[in-house]
């Protein structure tokens, strides 16, 4: 390999080289002020990637601080790998979501696998046994190859990574729209248990003691990763695919074994994942959080490639590697552990007391940077907002007139169903381990997945949702909405929610009307979060998703965990038993704004969304958790996109039973079936219990209707007195299930076949 | 009876394994490392799924010469009861305790769910406690489940009767002849794809996989009695 030359301190400034590295000139100076000096290349790139938006959050942080982020049960909020909440007996969860998206659209499968490792790395830094994976999907319109290709590719990443850690995937959402095309979305959520007692937290603390690198070597992957992300794609994109990291989830194995297992030897002060902005933010963050200084010798760090630089290292974003700090004289201990891993291990440094991040390579220092400067005094910028044009158009459009009212509801019900952000994706999550270690009670396809605790009576119940169509309609009811829904999946399933993480994924914030749009959302996501008790403990911002200047949908996704206090209060969404009756709590409205039936009536995404109201959101779901609690209830179903038409026939699909509805109100029978309304949910219950459930529903002021009752194969749907659906379950299923298998074997040639194939061979 | 669950760099369902022992017959249990050289204190040894060695090179090739597997082999010479699941059977072919060989699914994709095997031989120390041609169903999650032997190989598993249990409806995997696991001539070493440490709780979906627990527990104990 060349070496190249790298420029000196003063061509850094006349050429301006910062400027390729992502800093602006103001940025820059401010380096050049808080060193006293013009930096050379090595430390212009430290901070650069620790001053891009991935690192530093300096264009979301004056948004993020409006955030609800404690709570009685919280131990751990934002700030650290990920965020803590106590579930009782010393135990704690420990969850957070993260994107990588722009690794994702350049080189999907190792983008998508890298996001899983990552996330899993920050929750078993904080000392916790990881126990579950989830993630939320966009991806472009599923009718061109492109799409295809990234969406057939993410989802093997995700697979080929989660499967071989042996952590089972439970859970997850995907929606596909043409405002996805070029921008894919990736967000990848871990959950961790924890006892009380062995949290750690990433903090350089303890003058003297060893700063050691644990886990695969360092190569030259991944370099300026972070501000890759920070940065919208554009035809240019594709030729950094070397800013995308590689993955090896059979390290990341042995690594989260070894470190559990160093952890729990306590020989550990302080631990991180050297994950954006590797080496560079791991130790300048544990440094700064002790008030500390740290000093590297670079010459000792793991090296996969030969002649690496400073610069190179300390920019690497090579996977499954963590810094710790470990107890003086530990150092053997330690080794030990990772030996027998058969891990590197090298004592690369130490603390100090002198606040600065020293780097030596090769006898000399390269880098002295003040690390408490660098990792918390990047610049903040609050961007200008501005209403987007389109709110104020959407306002005046009525979209109930641009609806013809259908003739066959049949068709398009079964339509609603093969639609791929509707249909079933067992063709997913088949992909995924759901299963390895036999905790799994609820698998995909429910509203939420649930994990028991083994060795205890709880369980958790975990879900991701967000609708970008809402938040794109109305940022703050959006917003607002999928902290609703996530709620409202986790309750359906038996559980009290806990808290929320979330990934922020937006535009180009340089552009007033998608600030607004952020700005909104996070206030909309502040003000459900405060109702309905579950802080905000951490999360991630992906902001530049756009193409071509086009942003995606606003979509900020919601990562619940929920706790279910009894594993007989599990609850789930298919429908049990002939004869069982079935109840619609809450009202449904002309909302048709934003839903799946506009969508594919018109191919248009306009007006306004469905409203929420939180104080009636609140009610119900209080008093479905605790109707499921009291042991009345069968089964549990979110109605979501698609509205009631489709959240029937999920109940009657998945139970493999049929039911017979009566609809009686004063609406057109198509947004009766269709409208997506918020806050309602479908119950069946024995007949002897129905008597009680009214009751209750009456004294606590929550509307509650029965609709009908489970019956044999078939789904018929009366409204004010018409039979609008009949159609039988094997039918509905047919639909459902075999959309996206069907899309996604169409186009090829010819399907292989192997024992053909191997039957040809010599 | 003592049970040793082998633990390779990437085992992961080692943890699944250890705890339906437990929970299906409360028999003692271990993890064993790889790097292990004696194995004489068990009565029984169960090789887990997961990806050990990442599955690099080929699934199980790497796993099938640690130092263990030296003792494997000399356990099922002595008699003793070897249960390899998942990649506990790719691993077990490549050392060549079991005919065959596991291909990458037909469908090149990594498949996890609930099917449906027939028990073909309820004979085997095994599977004492199901009825011969019973379904039962089982979870599978693998890539490389794809079970291929030359003919004159198969019909010999065929006269034998070593095919132990078989695919049922939709073969997951394009498995040669459905075949789902396959047991060794001398009937002490049996290998599946399916997942029977899985199955051990109605809430995990199915407790079939109990019986291939109690059966080994009764075989051992017409053998050896209640010690």
């Amino acid at each position: 390999m060349v070496q190249h030359k790298e420029p000196t301190p003063e061509q850094i400034v006349q050429q301006k080289v910062y400027r390729e590295m992502g800093l602006t000139d103001e940025e820059f100076d401010k380096v050049i002020e808080i060193l006293g000096r013009k930096p050379n290349y090595t430390e212009t790139g430290i901070f650069s990637v620790m001053w891009s938006e991935h690192c530093s959050y300096k264009n979301s942080k004056v948004v993020l601080k409006r955030f609800p982020t404690s709570g009685p049960h919280v131990l751990q909020g934002p700030g650290e790998g990920a965020g803590i909440v106590d579930i009782g007996d010393n135990q704690a969860v420990v969850f957070k979501i993260e994107s990588h998206n722009h690794p994702s659209a350049i080189e999907p499968y190792q983008g998508a696998a890298t996001g899983v490792g990552g996330i899993i790395r920050d929750v078993f830094s904080m000392g916790a046994r990881p126990i579950a994976l989830l993630n939320s999907l966009r991806f472009g319109e599923l009718n061109n190859p492109k799409t295809k290709y990234i969406f057939e590719n993410v989802v093997a990443g995700i697979a080929g990574y989660g499967n071989c850690m042996g952590i089972p995937t439970v859970g997850g959402e995907i929606y596909f729209d043409a405002s996805y095309e070029g921008n894919p979305l990736v967000n990848a959520m871990c959950v961790g248990l924890i006892n009380h007692d062995e949290i750690q937290k990433g903090v350089a603390k303890g003058i003297g003691n060893p700063v050691i690198y644990v886990g695969a070597a360092t190569g030259r992957d991944g370099i300026h990763g972070a501000t890759f992300a920070s940065e919208e794609l554009s035809e240019n994109s594709e030729a950094k695919r070397p800013a995308v990291q590689v993955g090896d989830p059979f390290m990341e194995k042995l690594l989260l074994e070894a470190t559990l297992e160093l952890i729990a030897s306590g020989h550990v002060v302080g631990i991180q994942d050297m994950g954006a902005a590797g080496l560079t933010s791991s130790s300048s963050e544990m440094a700064s959080k002790a008030g500390n200084g740290v000093e590297l010798d670079l010459d000792l760090v793991p090296q996969r490639e030969k002649g690496m630089s400073a610069y190179e290292m300390m920019l690497s974003e090579s996977q499954e590697r963590m810094l710790v700090v470990a107890k003086k004289g530990k150092e053997g201990e330690v080794k030990k552990i990772f030996d027998k891993w058969g891990l590197h291990s090298s004592v690369i440094g130490k603390v100090t007391d002198d606040n600065q991040l020293r780097l030596l390579h090769k006898g000399e220092i390269v880098a002295e940077i003040p690390a408490d400067k660098l990792a918390e005094d990047a610049p903040v910028y609050c961007k200008p907002s501005k209403e987007a044009p389109y709110y104020e158009q959407y306002s005046s459009i009525d979209i109930t007139a641009s609806i013809e009212e259908p003739t066959d509801y049949n068709s398009v019900l079964q339509k609603l169903l093969a639609s791929p952000t509707i249909a079933s994706k067992e063709w997913v999550y088949q992909q995924y381990d759901y299963m390895v270690r036999t905790n799994t009670a609820v698998i995909p396809g429910s509203d939420a997945a649930v994990v028991a605790i083994r060795g205890t009576r709880k369980a958790l119940a975990m879900t991701t949702d967000c609708n970008g169509r809402y938040v794109y309609l109305d940022p703050f009811v959006g917003g607002a909405i999928a902290v609703a829904e996530a709620a409202r999946n986790v309750v359906c399933s038996g559980a009290e929610p806990l808290a929320i993480t979330d990934n922020l994924n937006f535009g180009s914030p340089e552009k007033p009307e998608i600030f607004w749009q952020f700005e909104k959302a996070a206030d909309g996501i502040s003000e459900a979060c405060r109702q309905l008790n579950t802080p905000v403990i951490g999360g991630n911002v992906s902001l530049y998703n756009e193409t071509k200047g086009e942003a995606i949908f606003p979509t900020p996704t919601i990562g619940m965990v929920g706790l279910i206090r009894d594993i007989e209060h599990i609850t789930t969404q298919e429908f049990k038993k002939d004869g069982d009756l079935i109840f619609l709590i809450g009202e449904t409205k002309a909302e048709i704004g934003g839903s799946e039936y506009q969508k594919i009536m018109t191919g248009k995404i306009e007006g306004r969304p469905p409203q929420l109201n939180l104080d009636l959101e609140k009610k119900i779901q209080a008093f479905t958790l605790k109707m499921i609690q009291e042991g009345l209830v069968q089964s549990a179903h979110d109605t979501a996109e698609g509205g009631l038409a489709v959240a029937l026939a999920e109940s009657c699909i998945s139970g493999k039973i049929g039911a017979e509805i009566q609809i009686t109100e004063d609406l057109r029978t198509d947004f009766s079936l269709f409208s997506e309304s918020q806050s309602r949910i479908i119950l069946s219950v024995s007949p002897e219990n129905a008597e009680k459930i009214k009751k209750m529903a009456k004294q606590q002021e929550v509307p509650l209707k029965e609709i009908g009752h489970v019956k044999g194969q078939e789904l018929s749907i009366s409204h004010n007195g018409n039979t609008v659906i009949s159609m039988p379950i094997t039918k509905l299923a047919e639909a459902w299930r075999n959309a996206i298998p069907t899309i996604m074997s169409s186009g090829l040639l010819k399907k292989l076949n192997m024992q053909e194939i191997s039957a040809n061979l010599p | 009876m003592n049970f040793a669950v082998l633990v390779f760099p990437g085992s992961n369902c080692d943890v699944d394994m250890y705890k339906a022992v437990l929970d299906t017959i409360e028999q003692s249990v271990e993890y064993v490392w790889h790097l292990e050289t004696d194995l004489s204190k068990y009565d029984a040894i169960l090789v887990p799924g997961g990806f050990s060695y990442g599955d690099y090179l080929r699934p199980g090739a790497v796993a099938s010469l640690s130092p263990v597997m030296e003792q494997v082999k000399i356990a099922a010479e002595e008699g003793k009861l070897i249960l390899g699941v998942c990649n506990g059977f790719q691993i077990l072919t490549e050392a060549n305790l079991l005919p065959g060989a596991l291909r990458r699914n037909q469908r090149l994709k990594f498949h996890c769910d609930f099917i449906d095997l027939v028990v073909e031989n309820n004979q085997t120390p095994f599977t004492l406690d199901y009825q011969e041609g019973e379904t039962i169903r089982i979870p599978i999650a693998h890539g490389d489940g794809n079970y291929y032997c030359d003919q004159e190989t198969l019909d010999e598993l065929e006269k034998n009767n070593q095919i132990v249990f078989r695919y049922k409806g939709t073969n997951p995997n394009g498995s040669i002849s459905e075949i789902a696991g396959v047991i060794n001539e001398r009937g002490n070493v049996l290998g599946l794809m399916p997942h029977p440490e899985r199955a051990v709780h109605k809430w995990l979906g199915t407790d079939d996989g109990k019986r291939m627990f109690s059966s080994i527990l009764s075989y051992w104990r017409k053998q050896y009695g209640t010690a």
